[in-house]
Formats: structure tokens, C-alpha cells, sequence
């Protein structure tokens, strides 16, 4: 029985003619169940994950690693929410004695720290990393090997950040460390420089998985998924991805120039020698600012599959929603200096920063008119995704309010480092990120593990979180124009700033319990949670057309898209991609606009050289705390790492291809099959 | 099923009666008491009811699109719903879209102009100018003048005239600081290497609170100031007062206690203009009694806080750079004697 | 989040988060010196060691012990040291540590003993031809912390503790970065 490529039927509005690309075959239905069957055996051996200890190490399923990293960054969390804890026990009444000044500027720092770099980037990557695949019908991601480098030089930064703390070496210059107060003569000893390091592991690691997520979403697109019909969540995540690009290296500047002042006896922030102390306030915050949308756009990508999912119609103003969020993160870049309203940059160049700190305001409403639009008139049944993304209206709302307040220079020059940045920052990060994850975890936590979580805990969690944070962060409104500066670890009883701070600090206790909540519901319905099936909420984007979890070769045979809502639009006869080899990994590498395939390609397999790879970085950047020659020694050992990972063989351990002696080259279609150029 | 709307009118509530709780007081952006003061807080209210107004009707939409609660998960989807549904919620956000853009313009312009009023005073040729000079953790105040007799140097407490407008140069020292007095004005960073400049002007006579507004180290938290604003005639007393040197002790106990600063540690940081000592490390002394707060505006400048600040300033500031000073009783006692007559 | 797997995956799964919690906490127990910083001292006795330059001892039993200097091993305590020679004016006799009114501290020669409890002697008591007595004007804390300094103006101190470069305008190389000089016993400086 020959059986031939099927390709996808061309998509609307292309406007191209192309030759019809979908064959039909007729096939004996018997003997195709028995085809369909020895071809899942074979795939299930090919795509094996490697088990035991070193399986650990090796095992570059993207789903595996996803998972790793949610867990991972799901236990910062917790540590940075302790921390915060911690702070506001001690400002909870006036000069308390909770804590020295000593530990708690280094609990508030760590806190900061763990919470943006941590916690908030790695989790949205992750979340892409799982899902993008699966959304766009593909086998597995563009450089799997890459994205497990990317796991483990994260988790060793969070190591060497939590090893530091415990150690009285944790950071303690604010999780900006503005120099000179981060510089050798006012933080003496490694703990900003320890910082300093750290931040290289996770920009390193936030790369790594930028590099990824585009490199999936632009060419291991399902036939027929062009950029029109790409879901908004794989969108978010794309120009999230971009942004990190252009923005994590300025952050490697100023930490790198930071660490090099502070060992090697670099003047780049020293006045008297020539350098200039505000060059690093623009060097951090041109990657501070985009580093807030990059925690907040990947979440506006999960609001808008959970509002179309329970609206139970197309999102309204899809174009207009895809053009915010670029837009969003363009504009994002040019907003940098409204952290530095107090330094004495000019009136007028401040005055530019306002206009576009308001404008992006912009964006960001159509977003949420459009959602409201969705929404509006629907039948809705509110499950706990939902009651989230209603929750982010609520307080992000606010949030992006105050930070229209905020980007206003003179008002600025009252509310700036005070408790009122703080109210604000939290409203749009726990609102507009947090709350959205959760309600992403809450969908999506049935096709990571085939079961549903709790629906009654889930708005317990819900209800929780959502007082205990208004009661922690809006009075810090009031305690911002009160007068209160940020950081101080304690304050004068005269200043009548006490009740406030204690209202905060109980309803800190409420959002605590209401993670506590979630963490139980977790690990409840791991064991006893009703079986979810392929799709349980009868969404519409391609993730929820496999089984719940996955198989590690994510689809038997790869979809081929017909709309913008594959579930939904998909005809009783939709094609399906055929002729993939089941021995190898091969899957299809397809058109960056239209999602026409191109090549067959053998993705690599389980190997051991990331891990080798993330340990000769953490040899360079470790000890390169404490001596300039770690950069060469780590860069040499990094450099035959490298040279055995490029030359060694993709296909360590997948047997099957090594024992028919396939070998990893593309291969292109025949020429009769490829699209004809116009 | 919790409900709502019962829920979100008590939390509104709550919200209203916490934020009424405290809008009085000398550290308070919202009690202005200058023109400065006046335009922020003008500002402010000006963008905190629009916002307000602007959250409650979205609030109300996402309500108003919660009215049917009764929808079944696996319903058939609507993928083309009817055109002219869709017109009209066209129109709906076009004009949404539109009317933000036009309260943004509104911001942008009433920002603009509180912005320009800020900097317009900057030129006061024949105002009073106040060098501030920022340290890890005070404030070291500088009053120049075109006579060099009448230049001193003082700390954490700034005198001004009222209705006068005064020009600060801010330095930074060390680190960066920043100056921030919510009653009078928005705040302005002391960098190091680079000078910034800004007014303010006091219309009511009192006293206002300020705190240091950038993190700057262990004492971020207990670094205050004190702006004092009085009268002309007051305020040409004080500088008066302040440009002589010490008073001679007189009593026995003072001259002891003016021996025992000039024999222990007191001497290698703080100068009292009239005596030897004259290290400018730590702040002036030459008129210490004179100031109403120690301790950069965290104490009290009473015989007892003065006495434990001297004595342990670290269980009280921990950190600081003021060293412990385990000196007799007796020492103590003259040396605060002597210390308190210097006003 | 688990898949239902093997036993052997979620054990191993959860050794991960045993070992993210609670090694790093074992670590607790193991203080690192360099970071301590004291703020509250026992009050300052203004006493100088009793130290000898001569190996030659009348009829005593035995050579005093070596002082251990804590300040020589926390990194703040020397860059408070970095502070108060600057603050102090040290450098108005020993310039930036090249000497000048007074001997340089950065060379390899010792008038009076390179030892910690030498320098501190030095700065408690003064030295004839000009190094005056800063007892009862230095607490002993802060000596701690000057004599830490000037044995790492000759590169006598760890590289991890010795102060890097001035927030200021820089005489010379940091002292992380100077090469360690081997000390020696000298006789007092030409007139």
C-alpha cells in the first residue's frame, strides 16, 4: 500500500494560485487500523523518554522540561512569598524588632530578585514551551537540547542565589542594585556580585527558551496554520520572545559591567574616573521596563484562549488583539526612563517618556475592550479559568491606571519610591500575571495530567488570593501618598503609618492561604481528581485534539489546520499529515508565513552534553565571582563541551534510527510536491 | 456561592473608610502646603477621579457581561456570529478606544503644565539657595551666602521663610539619595557626580516631615529631615544664630564637657566651629541644641536620647557610622551638658 | 504536575526538591566569615598588645601568641577600614599608603612589625618622629579595621576580602589586585 505525503489545501486570502496539494486515499479500514497501530508501537519506542537518574539529566521531551521548570519556579515562588511574608511581619507594627536592618534589606532584595528573575520569566516561558508545540501540531520543539541547557543553567542561578542567602552572602542592594550603593565601596564582599552572576544564568536561561519559542512558532508550524490563523497564545509568546532578545542583553551589560567594576577595577560607574553613575539606571531599566511586559504579555495570551473557550464563540477583534500585543512590546522599549523622573535628565526628555508610558495605555484597553466584547451576551458557566481572567479585569485594571498616574513626571516626583510604586507594581504583576497563570494552571493542569482539579477549592483558592491581595496592596496606595518611602525596614510610630501596614500584613495571611489552597488542591487532584478527558472544556486550539497527558510524539498523525479554530472548524474529512517516519524522530519544518511544508527533519534526542554544557557555565560564572581567569577557563572547557555537543551524534539513544542506519539530513520533498514559487 | 456584588460594595467600602482614615499630617503629599504641593495635589485628584470613574464602567461592562450565568461548557460554538452583532460591538470599542485616547490626551497636557509650573522658578537670581549634601544616613545642610562669614553648615534640620521661593542644590556624597518633602514638593535624586536642582516654597508656617526616597543602604529607613518654615523675621534670626560660632561653656560641668569632646572619639568626626575640632565626616555640632530632632530627624533632641544616641547609637540605628562611646558617667553627663548649651 | 510514572520518577522527583529546600539550609550551619558584620562591640579598653620586634626574650617562658585580627577576614570590616584612613586623613602623612610626611604602607618594609597586633600598637600608642597616639580618639573596633586595611595596602590579605577599587578618584591599584608583598623587618626610614 503506497502512501502518499498529503499536504494542506491552501490557505484564504492568499490570494496565490497553487497547485491542490491534499490527496485523498482510499485505504481498507481494517487494514488501516492495523497500520495506525504498528505505526503508534513504533512511535512510542522512537520518542521513549530515557528513564532512571541519568534519564533525568538527558531527557529532552519539551513537556518533561516544561514541567520541571514549572515546578522549579512554582518553589521560588513560594521561597519569594515566604520572604514577603517575612517583610510584612516586620513592618507590621512600628519599630518592630522582627528583623535587622541587615536581613531584611537582603530578604527584600531576594525577595525581588526570586519573584522577576526566578519566578515570573522562567514560568511564562514554561508555559510556552508545553504548549506552544502541542498549539501549533508539532512534534516537539525546534533545538530540544537547547531547552534543556536552558533548564539547568536556570536552576543552577537559583542555587547560587539561595546558597548565597542562606550563607549572610544574600544581595542586599535592592533587586536593581543601583550603583554606587552596589559598587565595591558601599557593598563590600560577594553579595552583589553574587547577584550580579546570577542574573547572567537566568538571562542566559530566558534566551535559550526565547531562542526556542521562535524558532518552534515560525517553522514547525501543523500544514495550514499560517500567521493568520495562529492561536493568540502562541502569538504572546512569540513576541515575548522577541523582546526578551532585545532586552536581556542590556541587563548583561549593566550586571557585566557591574561585576567587572567591582573585580577587575573598572571605572563604568565611578564619576570622579570618568564613568557615570546614572549610565546604569538606563542600562538596567532599558531591560527593566521590557522585562515587566515579558512577564505580563505571555498572560494576556492565556486570557484570551480561556474567554474564547467559555464564551463559546471567536474572539472578538482578533487582528486588533494581535496588534497590541506588538505593538505593546514595541512600545514597551521606550519607556524606560520613567523609573529615573528623579534623576536630572532634562524636562524635555522626560516629557517624551510620559507621552509613552500613557500611550501604552492604549493597547493594552483595546485588549480589554475586546475581551469584554467577547464576553459580552454569552452564555458563560463560570469555572475557575474564568473566575481568574475576571479577577485580572478587576485588579489589573487598577494597576494599569496607577501607571497611568506614575507616568505622569511631577506626579511621579510624589509617588515615586514610595509604598505607591509598590501597590501599582503588584496590582499589574499579580493581576496581570499571576492571576492569569493561575487560571491557566486551572485549564490546563487537566492535559498536563488527565485529571481536573477541585472546581469548590479552586474558588476557595480563588476568593482568597483575591481579598487577601486587595487587603495587602491597596492601602499601600494610601500609605505611598501618606508619605511612606519604599525599602525601609522600619518606621517612626509619629508617622501614623501603622494601621495601614497592619492591614496589609493580615491580608498578606489571606493570600498566603489561598496559595497554600492551590498547592493542596494540586497535590489532591494528582490522586484523586475526576479523569479529564482529551477536552474537557470542548475548547478549540489543537493542544486539546490529543490525549490528556500527551504522548511523547504529541500527535499519531500531525493535523492539518482549516481555520483559525482547528477544533471547532475541523471537517469530518480534515486531513492529516502522512509519510513522517515513525523510526526517526522526523518531524515537519514548515513555511515561516503560511505554514507550507518544506523539509522532513530529524529533531535530536535525549543527550547528556546540555547538562555538561550547564556545568562548564556554572564553573565560568561561579568562579568568576572570585576570579577574572574563570572567563578563560570556562570558556575553554564551555568550547570543548560545545565541540563534542555539535559533532556528536543527535541520535544517542534513539536506537531504532541508529539500527536502520537513518541519518540526521533533511530531506526535501519531491520537487512535484513543492509549493511552486510565484 | 459567594455573591458578587454583595462582596465587591463591602470591599469598596472597606477601601473608602481605610483611605479616609489618614489624609492630614506633616508628611503628606495630600496636605499640600505649597504651590508645588498644590499642582500635584491638583494633578492628583484630577487623575484619580477620571480613573476612578473610568474603572468603575469597565467594572460595570464586565458585570453587565456576566448577566447570564446559566451557559453549558460543551455548548455548540459560535464561530460566525451575526454581522451586525458584531458592527455594533465594533462600534462599541471604537468609540471605548477613541474616548481613552482623549482622556490620555487630557492627562498628557494637565501633566505637561504641572510639569512646567515645577521648573519655571529655577532662575531665582535673589532667592535663597540651600546646598544639600547627601550621606549615608543624614543630611548635611549648606546655606551659602556672597559673605563669606555668613556661610554655615548644618544637618538634618532646614529652616525656610515662608512665601519665599528657595532653590536646592542637591549633591550626592556617597550614594544616591533622594529629597523628598511630600508636603512642599515631588522629590529629586542626590546622585554622585552630578548636581540637581530644584525649588519649593512654603505658604503656611509649620513644620514638615521629609525621608530620604532611594534606597541608600542598612539606615534607608532612618534617614529623615526636618523643613521648618517660619516667618521672615524668625527665619533671619535663625541664620543669624547659626553663623556665630559656638557658645563658650560656662558652667563647670560644660567646659569639662568640652574637654572630654575634644579628648574622645567626638573629635575625629565632628566639628564646633570656635574650637579646634573641625572634621566635617559627621554632622555639625556648633549649634546642636538649637535642632529640634537628632539621629537625621529620628530622635527626639531631648538630655535622655541624647545621652543613649552618644552612648549607643547602634542598638537604636544599627550600622550607622557614629561608633559606640563607653565613657563614665560623669563624662557623659558633662559632655551632654556642654552639648545641650550649644544652641 | 506528575505524571503517573514509576515510583522510581517521583522519588527522584522528590530527592529534587529535598535537595533544593534542605541543603541550602544544612549550609545555614556553616557561617561565612567574610559576609559577618558587627555592629554592637564590647565597650573599647584602649589597650595595645604587648609586643616585642626582637626574638630575644630575659628569662621569659615563652614568645606571645600571634594575634588574630577578625577584621582580616570580613570584607566589610576592611572596606570600613578603607573608609576611616581616608576619613581619619591618614592619608595626610602616609598619602595614598605611598608615603610621604610618613613611611609608605604599601612596601614591603616594616618599621615596626607587620604583625596585627604591631599595627595596632602603632595606631594606639604612636611612634616616635611623628605617628601620633589615637588611643581614646579610635575605638578599638575601628583600629581592628584600620589595621586590616593597611595589611592589605601590601596585598596581605585573602582576595576575596581585601577592599577593591575607591568610589573615587584611584591613587593606585586596588588592594584585591596588588601583589602580596613579602614583609620584612626594617630599621627606621633615611632622614
Amino acid at each position: 500500500m503506497s502512501q502518499k505525503e498529503a499536504q494542506n489545501e491552501e490557505p484564504r486570502n492568499e490570494g496565490r494560485p497553487r497547485a491542490p496539494l491534499v490527496e485523498r486515499i482510499d485505504v481498507d479500514r481494517e487494514e488501516l487500523a492495523d497500520v495506525m497501530k504498528r505505526e503508534k508501537e513504533e512511535l512510542e519506542r522512537t520518542w521513549a523518554r530515557p528513564t532512571g537518574i541519568i534519564g533525568w539529566f538527558i531527557d529532552t521531551d519539551h513537556k518533561a522540561i516544561a514541567k520541571r521548570y514549572i515546578i522549579t519556579a512554582f518553589i521560588f515562588f513560594v521561597f519569594g512569598g515566604i520572604e514577603a511574608a517575612l517583610m510584612r511581619i516586620q513592618l507590621m507594627r512600628p519599630d518592630n524588632h522582627f528583623l535587622t536592618p541587615d536581613q531584611y534589606n537582603q530578604i527584600f532584595t531576594v525577595h525581588g530578585t526570586t519573584m522577576m528573575f526566578l519566578f515570573a520569566v522562567p514560568i511564562m516561558t514554561a508555559m510556552g514551551i508545553y504548549l506552544v508545540p502541542l498549539m501549533i501540531g508539532a512534534r516537539d520543539v525546534a533545538f530540544p537540547r537547547l531547552n534543556l541547557y536552558g533548564y539547568f543553567v536556570y536552576l543552577i542561578g537559583g542555587i547560587l542565589l539561595y546558597t548565597g542567602f542562606v550563607l549572610n552572602t544574600g544581595p542586599d542592594a535592592g533587586w536593581f542594585a543601583y550603583v554606587p550603593l552596589s559598587g565595591p565601596g558601599f557593598s563590600p564582599g560577594k553579595r552583589v556580585d553574587i547577584w550580579a552572576q546570577m542574573i547572567t544564568f537566568t538571562e542566559l536561561s530566558g534566551l535559550a527558551g526565547a531562542v526556542v519559542v521562535i524558532g518552534t512558532a515560525f517553522k514547525m508550524r501543523a500544514p495550514g496554520m499560517s500567521l493568520n490563523r495562529l492561536p493568540l497564545f502562541v502569538w504572546a509568546q512569540v513576541v515575548t520572545s522577541f523582546m526578551i532578545i532585545f532586552a536581556m542583553p542590556s541587563v548583561m551589560l549593566a550586571s557585566g559591567f557591574l561585576a567587572s567594576d567591582r573585580l577587575i577595577d573598572t571605572h563604568f560607574f565611578n564619576p570622579a574616573e570618568g564613568g557615570d553613575a546614572i549610565l546604569y539606571q538606563h542600562l538596567f531599566w532599558f531591560f527593566g521596563h521590557p522585562e515587566v511586559y515579558i512577564i505580563f504579555i505571555p498572560a494576556l495570551g492565556f486570557i484570551s484562549p480561556i474567554i474564547v473557550t467559555f464564551a463559546r464563540r471567536k474572539i472578538f477583534g482578533y487582528v486588533p488583539l494581535v496588534l497590541s500585543l506588538i505593538s505593546t512590546a514595541f512600545i514597551g522599549f521606550g519607556l524606560w526612563v520613567h523609573h529615573m523622573f528623579a534623576t536630572p535628565i532634562p524636562q524635555m526628555g522626560q516629557s517624551l517618556f510620559t507621552a509613552a508610558s500613557m500611550m501604552i495605555a492604549i493597547p493594552s484597553g483595546v485588549q480589554i475592550f475586546c475581551w469584554i466584547a467577547t464576553l459580552w451576551g454569552s452564555k458563560l458557566n463560570i469555572k475557575t479559568p474564568l473566575l481568574f481572567v475576571l479577577g485580572f479585569f478587576a485588579i489589573f485594571i487598577i494597576g494599569g491606571l496607577t501607571g497611568v498616574m506614575l507616568a505622569s513626571v511631577p506626579l511621579d516626583l510624589q509617588i515615586h519610591d514610595t509604598f505607591f510604586v509598590v501597590a501599582h507594581l503588584h496590582y499589574v504583576l499579580i493581576g496581570g500575571s499571576v492571576f492569569p497563570l493561575f487560571g491557566a494552571f486551572y485549564y490546563w493542569f487537566p492535559k498536563w495530567t488527565g485529571r481536573m482539579l477541585s472546581e469548590s477549592a479552586g474558588r476557595l483558592n480563588f476568593w482568597l488570593m483575591f481579598i487577601g491581595f486587595n487587603l495587602v496592596f491597596f492601602p499601600m496606595h494610601q500609605l505611598g501618598l501618606n508619605g511612606m518611602p519604599r525599602r525601609v525596614y522600619t518606621y517612626l510610630p509619629e508617622t501614623g503609618w501603622g494601621t495601614l501596614n497592619l492591614v496589609a500584613s493580615i491580608g498578606a495571611f489571606i493570600l498566603a492561604s489561598g496559595v497554600l489552597v492551590f498547592i493542596i488542591n494540586v497535590f489532591w487532584a494528582r490522586a484523586a481528581g475526576a479523569v479529564a478527558g482529551d477536552n474537557p472544556w470542548a475548547a478549540d486550539s489543537l493542544e486539546w485534539a490529543t490525549t490528556s497527558p500527551p504522548p511523547n510524539y504529541n500527535f499519531h498523525n500531525l493535523p492539518v489546520v482549516q481555520g483559525r479554530y482547528p477544533i471547532w472548524q475541523a471537517t469530518a474529512d480534515a486531513p492529516v499529515v502522512r509519510g513522517l517516519s515513525t523510526t526517526s524522530r522526523e518531524t515537519l519544518v514548515t513555511s515561516v508565513l503560511d505554514a507550507q511544508p518544506e523539509l522532513c527533519f530529524d529533531i535530536p534526542g535525549p543527550s547528556i552534553w546540555p547538562f555538561l554544557l550547564s556545568l562548564a557555565t556554572a564553573v565560568m560564572f561561579v568562579a568568576g565571582i572570585f576570579t577574572p581567569w574563570a572567563i578563560l577557563t570556562g570558556a575553554i572547557l564551555g568550547g570543548i563541551v560545545l565541540t563534542c555537543w555539535f559533532f556528536g551524534d543527535p541520535n544517542y539513544k534513539n536506537k531504532t534510527a541508529r539500527e536502520t542506519g537513518k541519518r540526521s539530513q533533511p530531506v526535501r520533498p519531491a520537487p512535484e510536491l513543492r509549493p511552486k514559487e510565484v | 456561592m459567594i455573591d458578587m456584588r454583595n462582596t465587591t460594595l463591602k470591599m469598596c467600602t472597606l477601601a473608602f473608610v481605610l483611605c479616609c482614615s489618614s489624609c492630614g499630617g506633616i508628611h503628606n503629599a495630600l496636605n499640600p502646603s505649597g504651590p508645588q504641593a498644590h499642582n500635584l495635589s491638583r494633578l492628583w485628584w484630577l487623575m484619580f477621579i477620571v480613573c476612578s470613574a473610568v474603572f468603575v464602567i469597565v467594572m460595570i461592562a464586565v458585570f453587565l457581561s456576566l448577566r447570564n450565568r446559566t451557559g453549558d461548557s460543551q455548548a455548540t460554538p459560535q464561530i460566525e456570529p451575526p454581522r451586525e452583532q458584531e458592527r455594533k460591538r465594533s462600534n462599541v470599542v471604537v468609540t471605548a478606544v477613541t474616548i481613552t485616547v482623549v482622556i490620555l490626551f487630557v492627562f498628557l497636557i494637565a501633566s505637561f503644565s504641572a510639569g512646567r509650573s515645577m521648573t519655571a522658578g529655577l532662575e531665582h537670581k535673589n532667592g535663597l539657595t540651600v546646598e544639600i549634601t547627601g550621606h549615608q544616613w543624614w543630611w548635611e545642610v549648606r546655606y551659602p551666602d556672597a559673605s563669606a562669614n555668613n556661610i554655615f553648615t548644618t544637618a538634618n534640620e532646614i529652616h525656610i521663610p515662608i512665601g519665599v521661593p528657595v532653590t536646592f542644590s542637591l549633591k550626592g556624597g556617597d550614594v544616591i539619595h533622594s529629597f523628598w518633602v511630600p508636603n512642599l514638593a515631588g522629590k529629586k535624586d542626590l546622585i554622585p557626580g552630578k548636581i540637581n536642582t530644584m525649588w519649593l516654597q512654603a505658604d503656611k508656617p509649620g513644620v514638615y516631615r521629609g525621608q530620604c526616597a532611594e534606597y541608600c543602604g542598612l539606615q534607608h529607613a532612618r534617614m529623615a529631615l526636618w523643613i521648618v518654615a517660619e516667618p521672615q523675621e524668625q527665619f533671619n534670626a535663625w541664620r543669624q544664630s547659626q553663623t556665630g560660632t559656638s557658645i563658650p561653656p560656662s558652667s563647670d560641668s560644660q567646659k569639662r564637657g568640652q574637654q572630654v569632646f575634644l579628648t574622645s572619639t567626638c573629635v575625629m568626626c565632628h566639628a564646633i566651629n570656635g574650637t579646634p575640632a573641625g572634621s566635617n565626616i559627621g554632622p555639625n555640632l556648633t549649634h546642636v541644641a538649637s535642632r529640634n530632632m537628632i539621629a537625621a530627624a529620628t530622635l527626639v533632641n531631648t538630655r535622655e536620647h541624647l545621652a543613649q544616641w552618644i552612648r549607643d547609637s547602634q542598638t537604636f540605628k544599627p550600622g550607622n557610622k557614629m561608633p559606640q562611646n563607653n565613657l563614665s558617667d560623669a563624662d557623659l553627663n558633662s559632655l551632654v551638658d556642654y552639648l545641650q548649651s550649644l544652641k | 504536575m506528575f505524571k503517573k510514572t514509576s515510583g522510581r520518577r517521583q522519588c527522584f522527583a522528590a530527592l529534587r526538591v529535598c535537595v533544593k529546600i534542605f541543603i541550602p539550609c544544612l549550609l545555614l550551619f556553616v557561617a561565612c566569615k567574610r559576609e559577618q558584620r558587627q555592629f554592637t562591640q564590647p565597650p573599647s579598653t584602649f589597650k595595645s598588645y604587648d609586643v616585642t620586634m626582637s626574638d630575644i626574650h630575659p628569662g621569659s617562658p615563652g614568645l606571645p601568641q600571634p594575634v588574630q585580627n577578625p577584621s582580616d577576614q570580613r570584607a566589610f570590616d576592611t572596606n570600613e577600614g578603607k573608609r576611616l584612613f581616608t576619613q581619619y586623613n591618614c592619608s595626610g602623612c602616609h598619602f595614598n599608603g605611598g608615603g610621604g610626611i610618613g613611611p609608605p604602607l604599601m612596601d614591603e618594609k616594616w618599621i615596626y612589625g607587620e604583625n596585627p597586633e604591631n599595627i595596632y600598637s602603632t595606631i594606639v600608642e604612636g611612634r616616635p618622629n611623628g605617628m601620633p597616639s589615637f588611643r581614646y580618639k579610635i575605638p578599638d573596633n575601628q583600629v581592628r579595621e584600620l589595621v586590616a586595611y593597611v595589611r592589605s595596602m601590601s596585598g596581605q590579605l585573602r582576595k576575596d576580602v581585601a577592599p577593591t577599587r575607591n568610589d573615587d578618584m584611584n591613587a593606585h591599584r586596588s588592594e584585591e589586585r596588588t601583589k602580596r608583598e613579602t614583609p620584612q623587618r626594617s630599621g627606621p626610614p633615611p632622614q
